[in-house]
């Protein structure tokens, strides 16, 4: 910097020396960045691969009857993913509906309604809910949740509303309804600091507009910053789901580890990654291993898929936006 | 072009960062070289892992030698043990003739300490250890018997007032050799769970709910009323859980302890000679505890490093001798004077 700005005749040398150096920077920058993209790819790549070439042995053995099988029998060999499918989809979209709209009102709350003095210690105490280890929510969950909610929740709910299947069977605390709870604990910073964050960024003139058209506080949310937000909201949620999705010690603790589908809340489930933490270490047989593989394969699927169709639904939203 | 070439350049490079990370590793040989400091390392059963701590503690004290040992579970002990990258295995359920088959090199099963499962529940009010016979727990595991109330169990009990209560069976949901022990019990005791269930160390449970690790279990019994769960000894006695005494196969009722333990190990000593894979389960004798498992360590008979092996030998011969007293002290079953004889024969196969 010194030397282009000194103004002597040797300037123009000078800053043809930066640009050479300026364009070899920006090829090594553009090196480095592709590099680093390569490796993101290539492990998805190179994951793919390897849970199918050691999930093989499963597939052949299984075919699409692993898909739909109710048993998991290890000393039987007989092996199937159903319940667990199941468990990992009722857990995660139950933990989603109760999270997403106490997240969202936290942000809204954080970025349009707090005073300012409040924002940050708001902002400062759920985002420390993410940094909690999830081991750590498992065993608040076992010791203090399950034991509160199986004498405060599980058992009135089971005594009136018994004869629904939803609350029918009896209350053991871990449950499904524990496993959701805590899911959905866990995931509330997530989906409340990127949606806060995406509010924030909305501009102010929007809001201001608004203002000036006569709308409302609550009007101006709904109509204007939600909407111009949408789109990254969708995101915080997508990222809330993959956590979800994927949880493995806090849900075990809580889940209850019972491999059969129930529509009651207060029955025990397992959920795909769970059965992987828990029977991976002894599982020694070939086919078991194989199997417990392919439940792996069946996570990758299952969060690939999801991503795909939450990436359809932001494109068809962002596209709307543009025609309208 | 440039730009291109660059770009395949680091796909390439990456790629090559990536399949050497895959390469299978050699493991790090820390052999007795002159003047080297000699490291044994081992690796397996979780069940074990207090004691081989307190051991490879004690050991390192008396001799110098380092024993290193990760608790990766029985399943992971077996297979590194297979492939080379550790000195010792240890195991909490034996290597069947079958597994044996796909090993590429001679080794022998030693027995270096038992354990025993307790049975433990949950009834408000009661602290007394109640009395259940094979059948009654069986017929409990298999959800047969659903009221603690039950008249088979209150014919047993007939001091205890028992409540008008579910039974929830409480499991283990991590594949353990605890379960693997248990269900062994329960298979040689029960025909019908033989045949629905069967023994693992995970398996298919007709009813309740799981925990992950004896911890998982028993925290679960703690806060159930109703609950009815198996542990290690040492979970029922830290947490103050009633555990029940179980009848023999000479018919008396036993409580789990280091003695009862003990008798169950010296029982079984002639019919693991014949076969070391043999089950210490259900054993004959006075005070011999039905639900006794043994831990056994995997080692190399011929081993290519002679010096390392010697050490290795040295420390195994001291674990079962000295080692022996830890034991009880950390709520295990030291072996009885016939098994570690057994044990001390077994040892001396290796070269």
């Amino acid at each position: 910097m010194n030397e282009t700005t000194t103004g002597d005749p040797t300037a123009p040398k000078v800053r043809t020396h930066n640009r050479a150096a300026t364009f070899w920077s920006d090829r090594l920058f553009r090196a480095a960045a592709v590099a680093c993209a390569s490796v993101v790819v290539l492990l998805v790549l190179f994951f793919a691969y390897e849970l199918w070439r050691s999930s093989e042995l499963s597939i052949r053995t299984f075919g699409w009857r692993f898909w739909i099988s109710r048993d998991w029998d290890p000393v039987r060999e007989r092996f199937g993913a159903l319940p667990f499918i199941w468990g990992t989809l009722v857990t995660s979209v139950a933990a989603l509906i109760i999270a997403v709209p106490l997240s969202l009102g936290t942000a809204i709350f954080i970025a349009e309604v707090a005073p300012r003095w409040l924002r940050q210690p708001v902002s400062f105490v759920v985002e420390l809910l993410a940094a909690i280890p999830s081991v750590v929510y498992g065993l608040w969950g076992v010791f203090v949740m399950v034991p509160w909610l199986r004498e405060h929740v599980q058992v009135p709910l089971s005594q009136r509303f018994g004869h629904i299947p939803l609350f029918a069977g009896p209350a053991f605390g871990v449950s499904m309804m524990a496993a959701i709870l805590v899911l959905s604990v866990m995931i509330i910073p997530y989906i409340t600091a990127v949606s806060r964050e995406v509010i924030l960024a909305v501009p102010q003139a929007q809001r201001e507009a608004s203002y000036g058209l006569g709308a409302t506080k609550w009007e101006t949310i709904r109509r204007v910053v939600l909407r111009y937000a949408r789109v990254g909201i969708l995101g915080a949620i997508i990222l809330g789901y993959g956590r979800a999705v994927g949880e493995t010690m806090a849900v075990t603790m809580v889940i209850g580890n019972r491999p059969e589908i129930t529509t009651s809340l207060l029955q025990p489930g397992y959920t795909l990654a769970s059965v992987i933490a828990n029977e991976f270490t002894e599982a020694t047989s070939p086919l078991y291993l194989s199997s417990l593989t392919e439940l792996g394969l069946l996570l990758f699927i299952i969060t690939l898929v999801i991503n795909a169709l939450a990436r359809l639904l932001v494109w068809q939203v962002s596209r709307g936006e543009v025609q309208r | 072009m440039f730009p291109n070439s660059r770009l395949l350049l680091a796909v390439i490079a990456v790629s090559v960062v990536i399949i050497a990370g895959c390469a299978p590793k050699k493991s790090p040989n820390t052999t007795g070289a002159t003047g080297a400091k000699v490291q044994i390392t081992g690796a397996g059963s979780t069940f074990v892992y207090p004691l081989m701590s307190r051991w490879s503690a004690e050991y390192e004290k008396n001799s110098g030698v380092q024993v290193n040992y990760q608790s990766i579970g029985s399943g992971g002990g077996i297979q590194q043990f297979k492939e080379g990258t550790i000195d010792f295995g240890a195991t909490d359920v034996a290597v069947s003739l079958e597994e044996e088959k796909t090993f590429t090199r001679p080794f022998v099963q030693i027995p270096v300490v038992a354990g025993t499962v307790a049975v433990v529940y949950n009834l408000p009010g009661i602290t007394t250890n109640l009395k259940l016979t094979p059948s009654v727990l069986a017929d409990i595991f298999l959800g047969k018997i659903k009221k603690w109330n039950d008249v088979r169990i209150a014919q047993l009990n007939p001091d205890v007032k028992l409540p008008d209560m579910d039974i929830v069976v409480v499991h283990r949901s991590d594949g353990s050799g605890t379960t693997y022990i248990f269900t062994d019990y329960l298979s040689t005791v029960s025909s019908e769970w033989e045949q629905k269930i069967g023994r693992g160390k995970s398996v298919s449970w007709p009813t309740g709910v799981g925990g992950k690790g004896n911890e998982g279990v028993t925290g679960q019994v703690k806060q159930l009323p109703g609950a009815i769960g198996y542990v290690e000894l040492s979970y029922a006695r830290h947490n103050n859980l009633p555990f029940a005494a179980i009848q023999n196969a000479s018919g008396n009722f036993v409580l789990p302890s280091e003695e009862t333990g003990m008798e169950a190990t010296a029982a079984a000593v002639e019919r693991l000679k014949q076969d070391i894979r043999s089950s210490a389960v259900n054993m004959p004798g006075e005070n011999s505890y039905p639900i006794t498992g043994f831990v056994y360590v995997l080692l190399d008979t011929q081993p290519k490093d002679k010096t390392k092996a010697a050490e290795i030998k040295k420390f195994f011969e001291w674990v079962l001798k000295e080692g022996q007293k830890m034991a009880s002290e950390l709520d295990y079953v030291p072996l009885a004077s016939e098994v570690v004889e057994m044990s001390l024969q077994k040892l001396a196969e290796v070269q």
